[in-house]
């Protein structure tokens, strides 16, 4: 799963710029994502702060 | 709501869309989601006087200051000056673009675009599956504004290009990461932009210092996003102020992104033009995106102030408006590209190579081609395959 960190992001939508799947929107001062999130990665390698971070899901 | 044109963002590019398009004629209505345009601010603020002059009178509110020149440093610390002293001339303008943006949109609201703040545009309106204008939201509440035309003005995170089915994601190697802080301490120098190399420094970018004036400065870091681990932007420019200035204070700290993908597939689709970053139109070297923005938002405005009323809005007759940016700025975009695309793989040695043949040479135009230029002949073997670029 990818998780933001609201209190370390810097809501600059550069994540959302990158992200292939545009599973991500900034909206106001926040990140949302969703659904279509493929947990490429992408955003979480070039956001300047590190406010991103894939969390590996425990399987069921 | 209905309407001639609805550009989505109020930056640099959307304003001066909203301003061309509403002076020729148009119903203009502009979105921005932000409820202050402008503001948080995502650049370092630098542009070229004579480029910005040729688009509007500048207006001492939104200068910060005038900078004579730049130096360069090598990663082993060799530092060469590149300035129009003599000449007394001021090359540069650092902006103040929390004002500088909000005079551009008011500009455009006195052409007599409608401006809305707080409103984000949601999704286009389809008719017949050709795009019809946008739905958008303002606190809260969902509304439509139908227009046979919509500009997508909406910065690196845009949408508007991805809803026409236009796909703008940029990979990892085609953005630059900043983070930036406004710095005040007594070590700035006033009159000169500030550029450090090196592979250490900032992996595939530079880090830069702009002065604003009274011994405070934007001073930033990019990096290649390809060359970068999540947070480095910000580590690396931490380390480099513990280092260049130990007691500088931070005023202010700015975080984004900046495309250097050179020139996309296409920037229209039926109904749908794109301009600025959400078109990747900024410069792939020096990652500056003001002018270039401008550029292409009059161009788009003027089109589409032309196609409108004749109803010639499908993604054919848009064509003009890929021409002719691709013929102007898109030249330079391709050519800064292709010398990026060469200049982010040299190593410290190359790099130190290159800053040390510019050592006592003067270099009469003070710009980036003025620079490359000068370069290459100092070094013909080094940049053989730039040559064919520059000349
Ligand atoms: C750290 C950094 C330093 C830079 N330094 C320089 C420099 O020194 N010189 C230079 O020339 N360039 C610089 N740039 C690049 C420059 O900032 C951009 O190229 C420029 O702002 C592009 O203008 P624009 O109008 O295309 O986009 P933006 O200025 O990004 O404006 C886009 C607008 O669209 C709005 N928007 C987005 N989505 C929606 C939506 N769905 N609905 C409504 N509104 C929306 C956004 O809120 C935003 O206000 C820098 C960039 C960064 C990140
Ligand atoms: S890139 Fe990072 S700081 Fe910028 S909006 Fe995305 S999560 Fe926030
Ligand atoms: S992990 Fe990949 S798919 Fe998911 S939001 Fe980030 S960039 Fe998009």
């Amino acid at each position: 799963m990818l998780t933001v960190n609201r209190y370390k992001c810097g809501y600059c939508g550069a994540c959302v710029g990158v992200c292939p799947a545009g599973a991500l929107e900034l909206v106001e001062t926040w990140i949302e994502v969703n659904d279509d999130c493929t947990r490429c990665g992408r955003c979480a390698k070039i956001c300047p702060l590190g406010a991103l971070e894939l969390i590996k899901e425990a399987k069921a | 709501m209905r309407c001639d044109l609805v550009v989505v963002g109020a930056g640099p590019a959307g304003s001066m869309t909203a301003k061309a398009a509403a002076e020729a004629g148009l119903k203009v209505v502009m979105l921005e989601k932000r409820q202050e345009i402008g503001d948080p601010v995502r650049c370092a603020e630098g542009v070229s006087k004579a480029s910005l002059k040729k688009l509007v009178n500048p207006d001492p509110s939104w200068i910060s200051a005038e900078v004579k020149g730049a130096r360069i440093r090598a990663p082993d610390g060799t530092e060469i000056v590149i300035s129009e002293d003599r000449a007394g001339a001021e090359v540069g303008y650092v902006l103040e673009r929390k004002v500088f943006d909000r005079a551009l949109a008011q500009k455009a609201a006195e052409a007599g675009a409608k401006v809305m703040v707080k409103t984000r545009a949601l999704g286009l309106l389809w008719d017949e599956g050709v795009p019809a204008g946008v739905t958008a939201q303002f606190v809260g509440e969902r509304f439509r504004i139908e227009a046979p035309l919509v500009i997508g003005a909406d910065g690196v995170e845009s949408k508007v290009g991805r809803w026409a089915g236009i796909d703008t994601a940029l990979k990892p190697k085609d953005i630059e990461t900043c983070a930036q802080f406004l710095v005040q301490d007594e070590k700035i120098d006033d009159d000169y932009c500030e550029f450090y190399l090196g592979n250490d420094t900032a992996p595939g970018g530079y880090v830069w210092s702009f002065p604003k004036g009274r011994g405070i400065a934007n001073v930033g870091i990019g990096v290649l996003g390809s060359k970068s681990d999540p947070g480095m932007p910000m580590r690396l420019l931490r380390e480099f102020m513990k280092a260049r200035f130990p007691d500088g204070k931070v005023l202010e700290v700015v975080v984004g992104g900046v495309p250097v993908s050179g020139p996309i597939e296409r920037t229209v689709a039926d109904g749908v033009i794109l301009v600025g970053d959400a078109a990747r139109q900024s410069d792939p070297i020096t990652g500056g995106g003001i002018i270039n923005a401008m550029d292409a938002g009059v161009m788009a405005g003027e089109i589409a102030a032309d196609l409108v009323p004749k109803g010639e809005v499908d993604s054919g007759s848009l064509q003009v408006y890929e021409k002719r940016w691709r013929e102007t700025i898109g030249k330079h975009i391709s050519r800064n590209f292709a010398i990026k695309e060469f200049f982010v793989d040299l190593t410290d040695d190359d790099l130190n190579h290159l800053v040390h043949s510019l050592d006592g040479i003067d270099v009469a135009e003070l710009n980036l081609r003025g620079l490359l230029k000068v370069l290459i002949r100092q070094n013909p073997k080094h940049l053989l395959k730039l040559r064919h670029l520059i000349v």
